[in-house]
């Protein structure tokens, strides 16, 4: 059988490529398209190491056939950072410590990205529910909890000011 | 050796990773990421069977499928006959040779037989499924009562207990006093026993590597490791190259805990390549992960305190039976010599047995065996305050382990914080919390022995006056950014102009594994003498320069200056500045340093948790936690208390819900995620940290250990938090929901 021609945007970019029709789009993400920053904890959508964007979805993906993503956007780790501007919940995870061996820590932010993105004031309680699909072996989670709300916050402010000027 | 304790501008501080920005950006390369031209696909063939003698295996329909480029069998491994030990650190390389990959038997579910490589991972799992391996199924045996029972089926007739095939691999005593004499003094003595299951470290990273073997026999190895000359030791030893020829490229590793201090796969690799003339890379599933490697012992443990009414403990005794899977070596020294080391007893009787059985090979596990042991200790000593109405922690007080403590396991304590812990515990705001409704509290210590060993360090200054610091072991949990401090602050400089890497096999000296909360300890000192060194050649050379005498000189805030103004008046010398005048001053700025480090001395952690039961489903939850531990000293205090609160949570999922199930047929039912329930962020509460900073005096920055140390505690704290909340005591793990309902359905019809 022959493979399967998808074009899909990643990052912003326009992306093609060609897979089997099992293939995962993580396989395709960590494979021809060459963006290792998402990570294969489980393959069964228990870890959350893979999670991207899908349009404005937040998705495993080692669950998502790379086909699907055909005429879609995917956002993974590798677009999340300007250059060499990070974003600020990146630039919160390094000061709070916010991460130890850093599987999990691709995943982690692109879910605390969509959180924030849908609900710009987390509760402690939201954060925890919102992350309890990406698995962390290292830090209790403390930290990295720690790290959105005050992402959060610092946002907020942010927002705050670009508003009265 | 100067204890840096005061104006530090650099160590204390909570600076960001070197590491950082890679992490946080997917740049990072661990070991799956990585790959190479030409490269294909190892599979393993596992065996189905708990316990089977391989009479054959035929590889002829898999060799002929296309697309296969290698297989290799128990054969093209290096084999370690069973009658001569060959050890590599704590490991024995005859099971190491038979846990890689089966010989004579095979012993668990998921023992390799086989490997395979072929140019598309599918091609390779369906070459697997086209070996043909001739199996005597034999009768198999999975839990330690099983085990010693008289007619056991035996594991290894070779192994011998008290003159008699046994499955009782070796044997642990620790002893201080009269055992005997001791409990005939108290006059209140409490026994309880305990169980535990095997627990996964859990790591979110599968094993993998990537190998490639040119035609010389010039083989790279990249791999996720917590030890890159461990792996270059082992793959030498197993697949029969000499070390020279290896070179081991620590990728970066996604959490080890213990568990990849041995290897799996390389060896495997390695031969595939050797044989196919092709990089071969191998990544584990999930599956592999929890059916293959790892987890630590599951155990049964009898522990028994007598003490007198004012709370004297005047003896102790433990038996400890922990399971070794299939092949000997389950670590009943952490178990036998932990469990009773915060504590001043004068008669102690401390033993350990470690039990073979057909379940996956056990790998360390943070403070191994220790949290076992405490476990079992810590109840009974919360048991035991009840019956001498005291308080938990006035009772470890009364009892606690001080400078000039001799341990039955052998040393005496130098200068200890285990006192202040009791204290600073006692003096927290969560001890004298109010509780609630269904809530209770529980309190726990625990020690771990820490570790010293090799390590090398290379510190070089840049041409532009920078600073490049190369240190042998993989860092897991931000020992780059410690080290970035302490090179700071040596030479005074700002913590961004270091660098910090790690080297692999062939570019920086022999350095022991990231393992036994030893990494910070014996780098720090390398890397001390290293910088130090430096300063010397520094402080010459500004010497030279201003023709006076070099110890007229100091080195302060990032430049040589006159130690007085009697030695004369010159502007100071900045690093960037000698840096560029080094090539007409002798050359290049740099030193090594390799040692054998000695004095990591053990570390010690007191714990309180709150739990509250949901007795409707029998729901354990931890609401509140506060771990306190004797750190030495916090170089960088963001990823000490990160071990904290990490050993915590590992715990917590120990003590509650993780646990390996295994079916009827000796297969483990829950090899994944999903049904093996570790913590998810959603479970816990935040995780509090009381560091408690006395130096080790026997370290130039004051460091200890402090990664293994805080999983030592938690289950008995939890265990004594349900009991405060429930009055109802379990002694096994986990207190999962079945287990608590059970209890509170027996409860509740007792009441009717």
């Amino acid at each position: 059988m022959s493979k399967l021609h998808i074009s899909t945007t990643v990052n912003g970019e326009p992306a093609e490529f060609l897979c089997e029709a099992s293939d995962t789009m993580l396989d395709v993400l960590r494979g021809p398209l060459g963006l290792t920053g998402s990570k294969e904890g489980c393959a069964s959508g228990d870890c959350g190491a893979c999670s991207i964007l899908l349009d404005d979805r937040l998705v495993c993906s080692c669950l998502m056939l790379a086909a699907e993503s055909e005429g879609h956007q995917l956002r993974t780790i590798e677009g999340m950072a300007r250059g060499d501007h990070l974003h600020p919940l990146q630039q919160k995870f390094l000061e709070l410590a916010a991460l130890q061996c850093g599987i999990c820590t691709s995943g982690m932010l692109v879910a605390s990205d969509a959180l924030l993105k849908k609900n710009p004031h987390p509760s402690e309680e939201e954060v925890r529910y919102w992350l309890a699909g990406n698995l962390c072996r290292c830090t209790g989670y403390d930290k990295i909890v720690r790290a959105v709300m005050e992402t959060a916050a610092d946002m907020r402010e942010q927002g705050n000011m670009e508003a009265r000027q | 050796m100067n204890v840096i304790t005061t104006n530090n501008k650099w160590i204390g501080q909570r600076t960001i990773r070197p590491d950082g920005a890679d992490k946080v950006t997917g740049r990072a390369a661990f070991a799956a990421d990585t790959t190479m031209p030409g490269m294909i696909w190892g599979k393993i063939l596992r065996s189905p069977h708990p316990h089977a003698r391989i009479k054959s295996i035929d590889t002829s329909k898999a060799e002929a499928l296309p697309g296969v480029k290698a297989v290799v069998t128990a054969r093209d491994v290096v084999d370690f006959p069973i009658d001569k030990s060959v050890m590599l650190g704590i490991q024995d390389m005859r099971w190491m040779c038979r846990n890689v990959m089966a010989r004579e038997k095979a012993l668990f579910p998921g023992h390799p037989v086989a490997a395979v490589a072929a140019t598309t991972e599918a091609i390779a799992a369906q070459a697997c499924a086209l070996i043909e391996v001739d199996y005597e199924v034999l009768p198999w045996v999975i839990e330690i009562d099983d085990a010693l029972k008289p007619d056991a089926p035996i594991l290894h007739e070779f192994v011998k207990f008290e003159g008699k095939p046994s499955n009782i691999a070796g044997k642990l005593e620790a002893k201080k006093g009269d055992i005997a004499l001791g409990f005939k003094e108290a006059e209140v003595v409490v026994e309880r026993s305990f169980t535990t299951r095997p627990v996964h470290q859990g790591y979110i990273e599968p094993h993998a590597c990537l190998v490639s073997v040119g035609a010389d026999n010039k083989t790279t190895i990249w791999s996720s490791s917590q030890g890159q000359f461990m792996v270059r030791a082992m793959t030498s030893y197993l697949a029969g190259i000499p070390q020279s020829d290896i070179r081991a490229i620590p990728a970066e590793i996604g959490g080890g805990f213990g568990g990849k201090t041995i290897v799996y796969l390389e060896p495997l690799a390695t031969l595939l390549a050797k044989k196919s003339g092709r990089p071969v890379k191998m990544v584990m599933t999930r599956e592999e992960v929890m059916r293959s490697t790892g987890p630590t012992s599951g155990s049964k443990s009898t522990v028994k305190f007598g003490a007198k009414k004012d709370g004297t403990i005047v003896a102790a005794q433990g038996t400890f039976y922990l399971q070794a899977g299939a092949l000997p070596g389950s670590p009943i020294r952490g178990a036998v010599g932990c469990s009773f080391s915060p504590y001043d007893i004068p008669n102690v009787l401390s033993v350990g047995y470690d039990v073979l059985s057909n379940r996956s090979k056990v790998a360390a596990y943070r403070a191994p065996g220790a949290p076992i042991g405490a476990y079992a200790v810590e109840c009974v000593l919360d048991e035991l305050a009840e019956a001498l109405k005291m308080d938990p922690l006035e009772l470890r007080l009364k009892n606690a382990a001080k400078q000039g403590t001799k341990a039955a396991h052998g040393p005496v304590f130098p200068r200890i914080g285990y006192v202040e812990t009791l204290e600073a515990a006692k003096a927290s705001a969560h001890y004298s919390a109010p509780l609630g409704k269904l809530q209770g509290r529980g309190v726990a210590s625990g020690f771990w022995f820490n570790a010293g060993g090799e390590s090398s360090a290379q510190v070089n200054i840049t041409e532009d006056g920078n600073v490049v610091v190369t240190t042998g072991h993989p860092d897991i949990g931000g020992s780059r950014a410690a080290i970035a401090n302490i090179c700071a602050e040596l030479l005074g400089i700002d913590y961004k102009r270091v660098s910090v890497l790690i080297g692999d096999t062939a570019t920086v000296g022999f350095s022991n594994l990231t393992g036994g909360s030893r990494v910070l300890f014996a780098s720090a000192m390398v890397v001390t003498q290293s910088a130090e060194k430096i300063i010397t050649t520094l402080r010459e050379r500004a010497a030279k320069i201003w023709e006076i005498d070099p110890e007229a000189v100091k080195w302060e805030n990032g430049a040589a200056h006159p130690a007085s103004p009697n030695a004369g008046e010159f502007p100071p010398l900045t690093l960037a500045e000698l840096a560029a005048k080094a090539p007409s001053m002798g050359g290049p700025i740099g030193a090594g340093v390799q040692l054998n480090t000695e004095g990591a001395e053990g570390g010690f952690g007191t714990h309180i948790c709150d739990v509250e039961v949901d007795v409707e489903l029998g729901i354990v939850r931890v609401i509140r936690y506060t771990a306190v531990q004797d750190v030495g000293r916090a170089i960088h205090p963001g990823y000490v208390e990160g071990q904290m609160q990490g050993g915590v949570a590992q715990g917590i999922g120990w003590a509650l819900n993780e646990e390996y199930i295994y079916n009827k047929q000796g297969k483990v039912d829950n090899p994944g995620f999903l049904d093996y329930r570790m913590p998810v962020c959603s479970d816990l509460p935040m995780l509090d940290t009381i560091m408690v900073e006395v130096p080790n005096p026997k370290h130039p920055q004051g460091v200890k250990g402090v990664g293994e140390v805080p999983l030592v505690p938690v289950m008995a704290a939890v265990a004594n938090a349900i009991y405060n909340a429930l009055g109802k005591r379990f002694y096994s793990l986990p207190m999962s929901p079945p287990k608590v309902l059970e209890v509170l359905d027996a409860r509740s019809e007792a009441a009717e």
